[in-house]
């Protein structure tokens, strides 16, 4: 045998080894297994939703999810593209669009079980794979979708249930939301509707309440935030700039004479902002989207700044009592402006000098 | 108080028990050695040696062809029979000098020093300039220029680099525990060579018994500090470990002497001893031998020219079937195409994966901003921006984004969900365009 020969035979004797550059390990974490944690951390305030608003719930709910798999698949499928929806990323936008949505939705007469199809249409197909799929999208998905049902239907879509506990009652009474009794009768109706202060914030931390499906148990969406911040999926820079500066905003211009209905500065319930409407599920698992939302954590301090600021102009001067949804809306529109700005400086210039770990 | 560090890096597991604990041993020398004329960063050398010739271990076989290049020496004693082109373990072609061993061990004459402490800077300079030595660490970046800053760049302190920070290697740790006087010794002749009074060596926290060992060395000389560094990937970067020793930043695009520090791995610093005290050439170095696709992990002693395939043999060879062999660190090394490629001065370890460890390139998706990788960039960049530049092919505008910053640690494609290969596309903007 030939000295080239048995050089062969030796080459020959393992199989050819795979050549990549470097790194050659890789952490654990996947884009699918990060979907399907914040699925997960979204349960226990479905399931509230679930318990105070009956099948109902559940139905509009699932809807949405298969509506929003069925609709990416078609769409990857008729481009030819990769099949995507394995990732958790529709089925999470499906999830949060139902708990962004009415119970009531799930209703043949009037018949408005289109809604809940057509927002899951709009987040997917427009919203989302139009503009590139995954990762490219400028809006949160599941707040477009939501955002264009609630202009092309704005009846149906502020019909609210009571909550009941009963949740097999078949003949669900409806209710106006705290903050439509905030914004309309202000809130010396309200403690009136919940008996005193203490129950009025016992109720809405429980989430018994009229609202969204996802929305109104305050102490499951903490929960559900608190496992993700653990888990370091989400950190505090958006939803705490948010909430706080949200929280500010109530206390200075919340409050109103109850007899003038003029303002009163320094006067504003805080809390019950914080724990009405979408505040919570806005701003942990909405404006924190990563697509969404800016990737420096300074700029991402400003875009909560931004969010709960907007929130509370909307809320307190605008035409509609809830603004989380629209101020996320606007400040998704500001979030690559917003990187551009934050540009990190790189190691050893003078900025980032004394910087110690 | 926390341990020193820098901003930002990562966490990958470390996987240095496999072979830790290994004493190093010598590899058996082979048949037949082949020495590239170009293992250093800059010129190649020149072969001074024809077809035929005999050689002695230890003798001159390349002399440096520039400023910045290092000789190399045989490492053996026996018979040139080749030279030509071989690929490097990079898969480069590179000339290269064919050296079949007779056995001997014939060493060439050396020239001993038994009061290397009190020759000048300039002759010890000399010596380690005539050794050969560039830096172990990986880098193979003569050691002789990093010794000739110029004048407007005084240096005051000696760094020596035990971080370690690479899974896996554990060659350094091994030296620091069965050498830790000679790795003094070479930095003591470092500092000398450069006039400096302060010296550190920095070594992560995780190597308590070499941190020990190494304190113990240096508790007689009040100017050397052993410095415990926080464990995190890359600790061992050379401006990350200036800044967690001396708390000072390299500026960008700069070098340690800017900020008048030089550092050496602990390999170099005891090759350095080794070449002022005995005037050894650098023909050896330690090579550490592991993942879970090899049957015995070792850290071994090996001559420069070895080739990897017969370090694998002496490690019992592949366990199971190999997917990948890695030169160097699983976070920067170079995946081989072939094993019949030498160890080199700058192969720090041989990594084996297997088969079913091997993660392929071509599955990964989208950027989804998470932030990930801007959060523990140590040169504080924004690889995804960088990656969806070079993917889209808006290369100006990666280096608007200070892509020249980046010295591919590879923290980025560790962190990435996305999977996305981050190195390899900022490797394709910095090679589409000019800094």
């Amino acid at each position: 045998m030939s000295e080239g020969e048995k050089r062969m035979d030796e080459a020959n004797k393992h199989k050819p080894l795979v050549v990549t550059v470097s790194p050659h390990i890789k952490s654990e974490e996947s884009v699918s297994r990060i979907m399907w944690t914040v699925n997960i951390s979204l349960l226990p305030a479905f399931i509230m939703g679930f318990y105070f608003f009956g099948p109902k719930a559940l139905c509009v709910t699932a809807l949405c999810i298969i509506t929003a798999v069925l609709s990416e698949y078609a769409f990857t499928k008729s481009l030819k593209q990769k099949a995507t929806i394995n990732d958790g990323s529709a089925f999470l936008t499906g999830l949060l669009l139902g708990m962004n949505l009415p119970a009531s939705l799930w209703s043949f007469n009037p018949f408005t079980i289109h809604i809940p199809i057509v927002a899951s249409v709009v987040a997917i197909v427009i919203t989302k794979q139009l503009f590139g799929g995954l990762g490219y999208n400028v809006f949160n998905p599941a707040l477009v979708g939501r955002a264009f049902t609630l202009i092309s239907f704005p009846k149906a879509m502020t019909i609210w249930i009571a909550p009941t506990a009963a949740f097999l009652s078949i003949d669900a009474k409806t209710s106006a939301t705290p903050l439509g009794v905030l914004k309309e009768e202000g809130m010396g109706k309200l403690i009136e509707i919940f008996g005193d202060k203490g129950n009025l914030y016992m109720q809405l931390l429980l989430g018994h309440r009229a609202g969204s499906i996802g929305e109104t148990s305050a102490i499951a969406l903490l929960i559900g935030a608190a496992f993700l911040l653990f888990k370091r999926y989400i950190t505090w820079h958006i939803p705490f700039s948010f909430l706080g500066t949200a929280a500010l905003l109530a206390w200075v211009f919340g409050g109103k004479d109850p007899h003038t209905g003029k303002m009163l500065f320094f006067a504003g319930d805080p809390l019950i902002h914080l724990i009405s409407g979408g505040m919570l599920l806005g701003a942990f698992f909405m404006a924190t989207d990563y697509v969404t939302c800016p990737s420096l954590k300074k700029g991402q301090i400003l875009f909560g700044i931004g969010c709960g600021a907007l929130t509370m102009l909307i809320r307190l001067k605008g035409g509609f009592p809830e603004g989380v949804m629209f101020a996320i809306l606007i400040m998704n529109c500001f979030a690559p402006l917003i990187d551009r700005g934050f540009k990190t400086k790189v190691f050893g210039t003078v900025e980032t000098q004394g910087m110690k770990k | 108080m926390g341990l020193s560090t820098f901003r930002g890096g990562i966490h990958p597991p470390d996987k240095k028990d496999l072979s830790k604990d290994s004493p190093i041993r010598p590899a058996k020398v082979p048949q037949r050695i082949v020495i590239p004329l170009s293992q250093h960063t800059g010129a190649p050398c020149k072969p001074i040696v024809s077809i035929n010739q005999e050689v002695k271990k230890g003798e001159l076989i390349g002399e440096p062809g520039g400023f910045v290049s290092a000789p190399v020496h045989s490492s053996v004693s026996g018979k040139v029979v080749a030279i030509g082109e071989f690929p490097n373990p990079m898969g480069r072609m590179v000339n290269s000098v064919v050296i079949e061993n007779d056995g001997k061990e014939d060493w060439t004459a050396l020239k001993d020093s038994p009061h290397y402490a009190d020759l000048s800077p300039d002759e010890l300079k000399e010596k380690i300039k005539g050794a050969g030595i560039v830096g172990l660490g990986g880098a193979a970046f003569p050691t002789s220029v990093k010794l000739s800053p110029p004048k407007e760049k005084p240096i005051d302190t000696v760094i020596i680099n035990g971080a370690e920070c690479e899974p896996y290697l554990t060659a350094d740790y091994r030296l620091m525990i069965e050498k830790p006087a000679e790795i003094i010794e070479g930095l003591k002749v470092l500092m000398k060579t450069l006039g400096v009074n302060k010296g550190f060596v920095g070594i992560e926290d995780n190597k308590p018994e070499a941190i020990e060992k190494m304190e113990e060395a240096t508790e007689e000389y009040r100017n050397i500090e052993v410095c415990t560094l926080a464990v995190k990937y890359p600790q061992g970067a050379e401006k990350m470990l200036i800044k967690a020793t001396t708390g000072r930043e390299v500026p960008p695009r700069g070098l340690p002497m800017d900020v008048k520090v030089v550092v050496q791995n602990v390999g170099t610093a005891l090759a350095i001893f080794e070449a002022t005290r005995y005037g050894k050439p650098l023909i050896e170095r330690v090579v550490t031998v592991t993942g879970e696709g090899i049957n015995s992990p070792s850290n071994l002693l090996v001559r420069i020219g070895t080739l990897v395939s017969e370090l694998i043999d002496e490690c019992g060879g592949f366990k199971g079937d190999a997917g990948k062999v890695i030169a160097g660190g699983p976070m920067m090394g170079f995946a081989l195409a072939s094993l019949d490629v030498p160890v080199t001065k700058g192969t720090s370890g041989i990594l084996v994966i297997p088969e079913e460890g091997v993660l392929h390139a071509e599955d990964f998706g989208p950027c989804i901003r998470c932030g990930r990788c801007i959060d523990i960039c140590p040169m504080n960049l924004m690889p995804s921006l960088l990656s969806v530049f070079a993917e889209k092919g808006h290369y100006e505008e990666a280096k608007e984004y200070n892509l020249f910053d980046c010295f591919e640690c590879g923290s980025c494609a560790f962190v990435c969900p996305s999977k996305r290969p981050m190195v390899q596309l900022i490797r394709l903007a910095k090679s589409m365009t000019k800094p």
